[in-house]
């Protein structure tokens, strides 16, 4: 049997033998059996290139769903993320991230506004214990419950320029009408009520929808989908093409880089945190880093010379000191080239500035190069 | 994909087709199935020597990069320049797609390793 470093059994999706069923090659993610891709659809590349091009699919039941509800319901969510809730409609949804004091890290979550004393947070696989926990303890002092509905919800993305038309067919909402980051209810494969939110971690168009997580309901909703999106060659998709897809759209991924190590001004995330709201946690901190500075911020880098930089990877100035560390790097399959995220001292984070990066003992030519690597075309 | 009848194969999942002093090394089709897209291939340079049971290159995939393993110790005498430009063509037939060629220190070395059915079954015990 598998099981976690901490002896623990690994947790199953409802779409578990779905995903065997499909061939999908499985890995431990966060204490989750999740497929890394399906070779018999034909593995990551074709994955990736079906999310830029056509039409994916994505179990993504293992994020997590946190529900706060109550009179104190947006002060709490105030208070314990970092972008400012009070500007959300009921409908919308914003990026955002729960901090600790530090200004560093707890998680980064999709905040969605669904009626007045009523928010959803959607938060990461591998963290949310921890994000539960945490959330509960500081909206005590609000009049608000906080609820994991995780299990409740079986989560489908559905990613790409024709996940609309894919999706369109399956619900009576006019999907046009929903714009990025914002979500509807309605019936979706004769489900009434379900939640859809244009949302994704792609950087392409897309939807996640969230059904009942009892096994029937989620097979046929998966069956559903994959009959819908069949005329635009749609194909299931692991977490290898989730991962090379959020990374051409520099979309940050817990623990490599985001962390409760790392600020919000060092990742590049200050955009999505409202510093001038009232007080939040990390608050204090973040005004004394603004003020100061950091000394290393978030880059995006490319391969000059042949190499493909990886997580955790050493970055070395022209001179030959040590000066950061990559948090993630891999061949971009779309973009067709070697890419990286990586943190280094802001005087080295120009555009078009050359560093090396260590891959077995050879130091290999990367430059400073702008990001997201990767933009999805404006719409015509 | 069937595994060659002539090859030798290691743990490692190297295959060595021996031809008298002479040797041609790759991956097998099951490495090859479970490293998905490969991406880059680095081979030593020719001259040199390498070692049973060490490191000789890598290849790379998408998401991992794993260690080449000599099946057989030897001098370096080729290397499939064409693996640089066209990776994928291990991905397409890893038994055909070889990386390096050898000048072998002691041919009967190879001897002791899997033969195509023990190496079969070795895979299928370990998946």
């Amino acid at each position: 049997m598998s099981s976690t470093a901490e002896g623990q059994t690994l947790r199953k999706t409802a779409l578990n033998a779905m995903h065997r069923r499909l061939g999908a090659k499985m890995v431990d993610f966060g204490g989750w059996d999740m497929p890394v891709d399906y070779p018999s659809s034909g593995g990551l590349v074709k994955e990736h290139m079906a999310v830029r091009t056509g039409v994916g699919m994505f179990d993504v039941s293992h994020m997590g769903d946190i529900l706060i509800r109550g009179p104190q319901a947006l002060d709490a969510v105030q208070w314990i993320s970092m972008n400012d809730a009070s500007k959300l409609q009921e409908g919308q949804a914003h990026y955002s991230a729960l901090l600790y004091p530090e200004g560093t890290f707890v998680d980064d979550v999709i905040v969605h506004k669904m009626g007045q004393n009523d928010y959803l947070l959607v938060i990461n696989a591998g963290t949310r214990e921890k994000d539960h926990s945490w959330v509960r303890k500081n909206v005590s002092k609000f009049r608000c419950h906080a609820d994991d509905v995780g299990d409740y919800y079986t989560q489908i993305a559905i990613q790409g320029p024709k996940a609309e038309a894919t999706l369109q067919k399956l619900t009576n909402v006019d999907l046009s009408q929903i714009k990025n980051y914002w979500f509807k209810h309605g019936t979706v494969c004769n489900l009434p009520n379900t939640l859809i939110a244009r949302t994704g971690y792609t950087a392409e168009d897309g939807f996640e929808i969230y059904v009942p997580s009892d096994v029937p309901t989620s097979e046929r909703v998966w069956n559903e989908v994959t009959a819908a999106g069949k005329e635009f060659g749609i194909v299931p998709c692991g977490l290898g093409a989730r991962n090379t897809l959020r990374l051409e759209g520099k979309m940050a991924l817990y623990g490599h880089e985001i962390s409760d190590t790392i600020n919000v001004f060092e990742a590049a995330l200050d955009r999505y945190c409202k510093i001038e709201k009232p007080d939040f946690i990390g608050k204090a901190a973040l005004e004394k880093v603004k003020a100061a500075g950091v000394k290393r911020i978030l880059v995006g880098l490319e391969a000059v010379d042949r190499g493909i930089p990886r997580d955790g990877y050493k970055v070395f100035d022209q001179a030959g000191s040590e000066i950061g560390y990559v948090t993630s790097g891999s061949p971009a399959p779309f973009l067709k080239k070697n890419i990286a995220l990586a943190y280094v001292p802001p005087q080295h984070s120009e555009i078009g500035g050359e560093v090396f990066v260590e891959i077995r003992g050879q130091k290999v030519k990367c430059k400073v190069v702008p990001t997201p690597f990767y933009k999805k075309p404006k719409k015509s | 994909m069937a595994y060659p009848k002539d090859y030798k194969y290691t743990k490692e999942h190297e295959w060595i087709q021996v031809k008298g002093n002479s040797a041609t090394v790759g991956i097998t089709d099951h490495a090859q199935e479970s490293l998905g897209d490969i991406v880059f291939v680095e081979l030593p340079k020719v001259g040199a020597q390498v070692e049973a049971g060490k490191s000789f290159g890598t290849v790379e995939s998408v998401k991992a990069v794993s260690e080449l393993y000599a099946p057989a110790s030897g001098k370096v005498v080729a290397i499939n320049e064409s693996l640089n430009q066209g990776p994928e063509a291990v991905n397409q037939d890893a038994h055909a797609a070889w990386m390096i060629k050898l000048e072998l220190t002691n041919p009967s070395q190879a001897d002791a390793l899997m033969s195509a059915d023990d190496y079969e079954k070795y895979v299928a015990e370990e998946k």
